[in-house]
């Protein structure tokens, strides 16, 4: 959400931040907090042994609370780059493990 | 946001906590009258006061059901039966219909199905009472909305619950004096004053608004998250197989109809035999699918009892022989028991009155909390006006927005909900889809309530709706004593004790309202005080100081 000064004015640049910042807490902590249930429950059947429904349950039981942070680490952040990074430093492994564990297993893990 | 991460958080818990606060008020005056719904529904009922409330068998209420449905609804695909409690005392029935002929014009939804209330003593229909859909009505408001699709309904809600979330965890971290705040009141102070009665109601109750919104979510958190089921079973059957799983047994799973009448085996001996099996717990439900065919098949589910799960374990027979299909949810697992403990918080069933009591306490205290701290953002943004109001200007649109808003929904959503039990005793009982029009007298009274709020947001009319929504509560125990044969004076000896309790709990709220437009009152007169100050000194433009300061908060 930099831009080059002078270009915007610094009220419209701060609320380009904040509105950027918003879409990253509910569209980003949305996607962070759904891939951590689906990767919860896909993980711990093998690692843990946990039954699947089990692991499902867990994985969704869990995800509000990773929303909820996601959103508070969006808002903490010192920029709105910062942020978005952010989200996208947690959901990179976690997407890329959902895809290759429901591609591998055939879900069936 | 801004500087610092306390600062940061204490951004987000003030927009967090505006922009979803008046669906969040009246989600949590809703959530907390739900409570008590039961009782609600019994008070807007009054024919039923008079009647012997023992409580009947539940293998004879079981059977007049089975009756009833029998003589009304042989062939329907599917019966649900919920049993009276000792909170209500009437059995509830509810059936679909068959589907129409093919060829024939569709069934408008609403027909579909069919719903009796039946008195199990007699088994007849309780035709006597009025009809109302009682405090079901604000069961359903609390998550479900009104006049919109339940599913968009539950996506906003789940939206408000969500931003609450973020804004009670924000707020907790803003504090760093945490315990020190619930020990602080400094009344009379303005801004400080309303600061510290949000810190009081909200930290007072934290482990209470931190369970109550987690759980909300919960209990639909398989459609608001369906992600963990469908990673899961992505190749097996997807979220259908996931709950086939876990909530083996449920009502959910369905079997098909054989097409062959058959007679249904009577329900007496199944019913002993699952109180046998659940070491004398009453059955609470019974579900049966094809009623009448071959293929029936009667699900039995446990009654609510002192335990907080929610988990009720269901015996399935088949329908025609009566023998045993199987047990469910006799063992838990760990998460799966998790989930229904959460689910069973929420909903507060597990509670002899007294801790609904203090449930419905802490509602209310989450209902303040939520309404001082929106009183506090308006408190704190005019305080950015204070030189324009002193040279008679005027406040932002968005204060004016909120200033209504919050008059609205917090002011109004009272009168609404005393309107909703004056029209259930007024409005003649003939009228055509009575249960309707009372919920319709509660959205017009919120709706003139809102409208008159955005368009004099000030402290005089903040006064007439709190002592408004006063007088409609505080009277109530009277209006109930003019139509219906349980006042007070009767029910305080003789029951029933849900009309008795509503009566008192009406009054109450009625003189805590009326508390409210005292405090009003003494703050309309030290600003009326500081208002004659300032002119005597500023003697330019004094009508409009008398304007602006009128619409302080």
């Amino acid at each position: 959400m930099r831009r080059p000064a002078g270009v915007v004015s610094a009220g419209v640049r701060y609320r380009l931040g904040v509105a950027s910042r918003a879409v990253a807490a509910i569209a980003g902590g949305y996607g962070v907090a759904a891939l951590s249930a689906a990767l919860l429950a896909l993980c711990l059947p093998p690692l843990f042994g946990t039954s699947r429904s089990e692991a499902a349950m867990t994985g969704t039981l869990a995800s509000f609370l990773v929303f909820a942070v996601a959103v508070m680490w969006v808002f903490a952040a010192r920029t709105a780059l910062r942020a978005w990074s952010g989200l996208a430093i947690a959901a990179a492994p976690m997407g890329l493990l959902v895809f290759l564990l429901t591609r591998s297993t055939g879900g069936a893990a | 946001m801004k500087e610092g991460f306390r600062q940061s958080m204490a951004w987000l818990h003030t927009w967090s906590g505006l922009l979803v606060g008046w669906v969040l008020f009246m989600v949590f005056m809703a959530g907390t009258a739900s409570y008590f719904r039961d009782e609600i529904t019994v008070w807007m009922k009054p024919e039923l006061h008079g009647l012997p409330q023992a409580r009947v068998p539940t293998v004879q209420s079981a059977e007049a059901t089975y009756a009833y449905l029998q003589q009304h609804a042989a062939d329907s695909p599917r019966w649900f039966i919920t049993l009276p409690t000792a909170r209500e005392p009437s059995a509830s029935l509810f059936w679909t219909k068959p589907p129409p002929p093919k060829g024939a014009p569709p069934v408008d939804r609403r027909n579909r199905v069919g719903r009796a209330m039946l008195d199990p003593s007699t088994g007849q229909a309780s035709a006597a009472a009025r009809e109302t859909r009682g405090g079901e009505f604000f069961y359903r408001l609390h998550f479900d909305l009104h006049y919109m699709p339940a599913l968009w309904a539950r996506w906003i809600v789940g939206f408000c619950a969500m931003f609450m979330l973020v804004a009670i965890f924000s707020g907790i971290v803003t504090h760093k004096r945490i315990f020190k705040d619930f020990f602080t009141f400094r009344p009379k102070k303005g801004q400080r004053s309303w600061l510290d009665a949000h810190n009081v109601t909200a930290v007072l109750a934290l482990p209470y608004h931190a369970m109550i919104t987690y759980t909300g979510l919960v209990t639909l958190m398989f459609m608001y998250m369906p992600w963990g089921p469908q990673a899961a079973y992505k190749d097996s059957g997807g979220t259908q197989a996931f709950f086939a799983e876990a909530f083996a047994g449920s009502a959910r799973e369905q079997s098909k109809a054989a097409g062959r009448a058959a007679p249904m085996a009577p329900i007496a001996p199944m019913l002993a035999q699952a109180s046998a099996h659940w070491d004398g717990a009453d059955v609470g439900r019974i579900a049966v699918n094809s009623p009448n065919d071959a293929n029936a098949v009667v699900t039995l589910r446990r009654a609510d009892g002192p335990q907080l799960s929610y988990e009720q374990p269901t015996m399935q027979f088949n329908g025609v022989t009566g023998a045993l299909i199987g047990t469910f949810g006799d063992a838990t697992r760990p998460a799966a028991e998790t989930r229904s403990v959460l689910y069973g918080l929420h909903i507060g069933r597990f509670g002899d009155p007294l801790v609904r009591a203090l449930l419905f306490l802490s509602g209310l205290a989450g209902c303040l909390m939520v309404a001082t701290g929106l009183l506090l953002w308006a408190v704190k943004e005019r305080q950015k006006f204070a030189r324009t109001l002193k040279q008679g200007g005027r406040v932002s649109v968005g204060l004016r927005l909120v200033d209504g808003l919050n008059l609205g929904a917090i002011a109004g959503l009272p009168v609404a909900m005393a309107s909703f039990f004056w029209a259930n005793r007024l409005l003649p009982l003939g009228v055509a889809d009575r249960g309707e029009a009372e919920i319709t007298w509660f959205f017009i009274a919120w709706g003139a309530t809102a409208v008159l709020g955005l368009l004099r947001p000030t402290l005089r009319m903040w006064q007439a709706q709190l002592a408004l929504g006063a007088l409609l509560f505080a009277s109530l125990p009277v209006l109930n004593a003019f139509t219906g044969p349980a006042p007070l004076t009767v029910s305080l000896r003789s029951g029933p004790s849900a009309v008795a309790g509503f009566d008192l709990v009406a009054l109450a709220l009625g003189l805590g309202l009326a508390s409210a437009v005292w405090i009003v009152e003494r703050k309309r007169r030290t600003s009326a005080a500081r208002r004659a100050a300032q002119a005597a000194q500023t003697p330019q433009a004094p009508q409009q100081v008398l304007v602006a300061s009128e619409q302080g908060s």
